[in-house]
């Protein structure tokens, strides 16, 4: 029977047609995470957040932004910046936002490694959240070309360059990337069009994937134990919600969310109005010239370590040009994290402070990621230059060692 | 507790890379220059002589009216703008606010040899000179009372623009100045034409609009005192202003490359004041919410 | 029974070889939609006639190809004797009638700095690299000379974008 007697006009009438008690118990009352959490669990509503941040603060920046080459740095600087009512703050608003976006996405990235919250059962997720790290590096690399300055022409220059691929020198498939032969107007309005329509449609589609893979397994805890959902959501739900090791996505787990929210918003905000030098890079206030080089040319913060592998060989080895093992190192860097679930070879959930030697791996790149950062917005000079070439070299043999480590782990454990 | 601690190591860690990142990696890239001396140690100066302007009045229209106008007594520039710039590469200033602008040492020195005060004598090779000649083989009263002329009829105050106008518009355009996205020529480029400039400069100076923004307050006063502390071998030429004078000019490119500053001062308290109100609303929601499940 | 399926079948297969066919014709579309345009190709092309441009012997001039900066000097005969010296080949020069001349992209090739001509060489402000008139690298870090543009000779008029064979010798002399 698909007919409704119910009249449009009452409640029950509507509750038949949208099934909304419904959605909201199976989405929110009834969606149970586990309570063993700490505020680390609250970043993807952070980051949920600062996303809706941008896309609201990019609808208004698109009012007045004009993608054509001899128009767009005057329609920042000039009229969102210094004409339009606010113009200033969602401008401000956006490039912190898109610098910040990438500090949590870390941090997020990072709680999930500690955790083991990527493997038995959430391989999907991970990899999910990883297409969500490359997606929005694309959407921060094709944002940074539009005010056109030095930095966005420079940037843009150099990584477009790239794709020629070193020693292959694949010099048509950049110019069709750019829509000439250098980068250009042709180049602007196309990144124009992935930066506003595509690759924010394609983010939202993986997000959608990404809180779809996470509802089966069921979101992690801090001793990666494994929880029977069913029975702790009976006790929950019959009022024993001391006993039950699980809590509802709302009110419970939400209200935590807005708690680390409220102080995070303080910490942004913060950032927005009196500490934006670091997401809004001075040099890029001097409009783009394609005659004058800057005398440094580096990438956002969030792309320095990445940057960095890029440049840390700086001598021909193995039969191999310098720069060609750069840049597999560079492609590498971009998407190895995606097979971590595939290189970590214990068996068990478990935090990183239960197992030894990961947890020593775990710190080690933290400290090697911080490194090649700090090091690639250096000039690759003299010491900089070995101290890179270290660090990269460091960085692959952590991939490399990390199927050995993780099984030493798990026999002392007794779990291989 | 354990959160605390998890803050804490979250806190340290972003730290120490916005640290490396930003001020240390910065204090790498550009190394620390001495800070903008403001007496012109240096200069051959007045060397203590007072002058007399009455005499320096006289000097000025034989000597300087040739090439410069003197709007305050009524004398316009012989040529126009472009003409001038033509003639000599650069347009020559209007010398009514010369006494107010710039240090009267500098200004000795300068009329005695423009390059060397200027510090473009490094510029001056393979035959090119200063357009201005120098006027060493005046008497060094004469300098003074030339000074001192141009300090009497200085005016007691100028605008942040007008003082722009007067030091830099030159050779510096300031197109936000009173912008215009519908065509509407702006009354702020550059005096003199670029190709004029480019010939005598060997660039065209960069339009100054977003400056405050590219460069930054310390770095600005540092440079405009001396371009070549900042730029080695730079073809600006210092161009002697007072302190305040630069003050003024640096004011008045914050008016145009950052006229929201203010309002950031203004909403920042504002915001965080509310934000923190919000949080301590979020957490005792939170606080009671989660008492019932502990 | 079974005749049916496979007619069925088959029917259903035709039809998805149908329909990935519009659907690859319209992704080879969409991929020549992305293409540079003919206007911006054609801008590529940039030509300089040496009999006209005015050249001094021994001060280079700066031209601008594809957002780049082109360095064209007509060597002096000191400049070209130093350049003997060096075992420099006549190919690593550009040729025409009696005349020598260096024409190069004016980079630097350590990390992409444009140097500026000092009376004698070029020098980059950056890292202190320096080029000789040649535009070979000889002092600092570039690694290695001026890259040579591509470009066709007709008469004294260069047209940069084209790669012929002077241009050609140039490059492959300095490899």
């Amino acid at each position: 029977m698909a007919l409704i007697n119910e009249s449009f006009f009452s409640a029950e009438g509507l509750e038949k047609r949208l099934a909304g008690k419904k959605f909201w118990k199976v989405m929110m009352t009834e969606y149970w995470i586990p309570k063993d959490i700490n505020f680390l669990w609250a970043l993807g509503v952070v980051l949920a957040t600062t996303f809706s941040i941008l896309i609201i603060s990019g609808i208004f920046l698109l009012m007045y932004y004009k993608p054509d080459t001899a128009l767009a740095f005057d329609s920042v600087n000039y009229t969102i910046m210094q004409e339009v009512k606010f113009g200033w703050l969602f401008r401000h608003m956006h490039g912190v936002a898109a610098s910040v976006v990438f500090l949590i996405i870390y941090i997020h990235m990072f709680t999930g490694i500690y955790y083991g919250s990527y493997k038995k059962g959430r391989e999907m997720i991970w990899i999910s959240g990883m297409l969500l790290f490359v997606t929005f590096s694309a959407e921060g690399f094709s944002g940074y070309m539009l005010p056109w300055g030095q930095m966005s022409y420079w940037a843009a220059a150099v990584i477009t360059n790239l794709f020629a691929g070193g020693s292959l020198e694949a010099w048509g498939l950049v110019e069709w990337i750019r829509g000439g032969f250098t980068v250009g107007d042709a180049t602007l309005t196309r990144f124009f069009m992935l930066h506003v329509f595509l690759i924010p449609l394609v983010i939202i589609g993986v997000i959608v994937l990404h809180f779809y893979t996470l509802r089966i397994p069921h979101v992690n805890n801090q001793d990666s134990d494994d929880i029977d959902y069913d029975a702790e959501a009976e006790k929950y739900l019959s009022g024993n919600k001391r006993e039950s090791k699980v809590i509802p996505f709302w009110p419970v787990f939400l209200s935590k969310d807005f708690a680390v929210l409220g102080i995070f918003l303080i910490f942004y905000f913060y950032l927005v109005f009196f500490n934006y030098n670091f997401a809004m890079d001075p040099v890029n206030f001097d409009p783009a010239n394609s005659m004058k080089t800057p005398a440094h040319i580096y990438p956002e913060w969030y792309f320095l370590w990445s940057y960095e592998t890029l440049r840390g060989p700086f001598f021909d080895m193995l039969g191999m040009k310098a720069g060609d093992i750069g840049l597999i190192i560079f492609a590498l860097a971009q998407v190895i994290f995606v097979v971590f679930p595939f290189l970590d070879k214990d068996p068990e959930v478990l935090p990183a402070h239960k197992r030894p030697k990961f947890f020593i791996w775990f710190w080690v790149m933290i400290i090697d990621l911080l490194v090649l950062s700090v090091y690639g917005k250096l000039p690759p000079t003299g010491a900089n230059a070995w101290v890179g070439f270290f660090a990269t070299g460091l960085f692959l043999l952590l991939w490399a060692s990390l199927p050995f480590i993780t099984k030493s782990d798990a026999k002392a454990r007794g779990a291989l | 507790m354990r959160e605390l601690k998890i803050l804490g190591i979250l806190v340290f860690f972003t730290g120490v890379l916005y640290w490396g990142v930003e001020p240390f990696a910065h204090s790498q890239m550009h190394k620390h220059v001495e800070p903008a001396d403001f007496s012109f140690k240096d200069v051959d100066g007045l060397h203590g002589a007072r002058g007399n302007a009455i005499n320096g009045k006289e000097l000025v229209t034989s000597n300087c009216t040739a090439c410069h106008g003197l709007k305050v007594e009524g004398m316009p520039a012989p040529m126009d703008d472009a003409s001038a710039a033509a003639a000599y590469g650069v347009t020559p200033p209007d010398l009514s606010t010369a006494g107010y602008l710039y240090d009267e040492n500098y200004l000795a020195a300068f009329i005695k040899d423009p390059a060397k005060a200027a510090l473009v004598a490094h510029k001056m090779v393979d035959g090119k000179t200063h357009p201005m000649p120098g006027y060493s083989w005046m008497q060094p009263q004469e300098i003074a009372d030339i000074v001192a002329y141009l300090q009497s009829i200085a005016p007691k105050e100028m605008t942040n623009k007008e003082v722009f106008v007067d030091a830099c518009q030159r050779c510096h355009g300031a197109k936000y100045g009173d912008f215009r996205f519908d065509g509407t020529k702006s009354s702020m480029a550059a005096k003199t034409p670029d190709a004029n400039i480019k010939e005598y400069m060997g660039t065209v100076p960069p339009d100054l609009s977003q400056m405050i923004r590219s460069r930054g307050h310390e770095y600005l006063e540092e440079f405009i005192n001396e371009p070549g502390k900042h730029l080695e071998g730079t073809a600006m030429p210092r161009v002697g202003l007072k302190k305040e004078a630069q003050e003024q000019v640096v004011s008045y490119l914050e008016e145009i490359g950052d006229s929201s500053k203010d309002k950031r001062a203004e909403y920042g308290p504002k915001f965080l004041g509310y934000l923190v109100i919000f949080a301590l609303f979020a957490w005792l929601w939170k606080a009671k919410i989660w008492r019932e499940v502990h | 029974m079974s005749n049916e399926t496979n007619r069925r079948d088959f029917l259903g297969m035709s039809f998805a070889a149908v329909a990935a066919v519009g659907g690859v014709a319209s992704l080879v579309g969409m991929k020549q939609a992305w293409d540079p345009l003919p206007s911006v190709l054609a801008a590529g092309f940039t030509t300089i006639d040496l009999a006209k441009a005015e050249l001094k012997p021994g001060e280079p001039k700066t031209f601008k190809w594809r957002g780049k900066p082109i360095f064209v000097l007509e060597m002096t005969k000191e400049q070209i004797a130093e350049a003997d010296k060096e075992g420099l080949p006549k190919e690593y020069h550009l040729n025409i009638g009696d005349k020598t001349y260096t024409v190069v992209i004016g980079i630097c090739t350590h990390l992409g700095c444009i140097p500026a001509w000092k009376g004698v060489k070029w020098k980059c402000a950056c890292h202190g690299g320096e080029f000789n008139p040649s535009g070979k690298q000889v002092f600092g870090p570039p690694p290695k000379p001026f890259v040579v543009p591509p470009f066709s000779v007709e008469g004294s008029v260069l047209t940069l974008g084209n790669t012929g064979p002077q241009s050609k010798a140039m490059i492959d002399a300095r490899a």
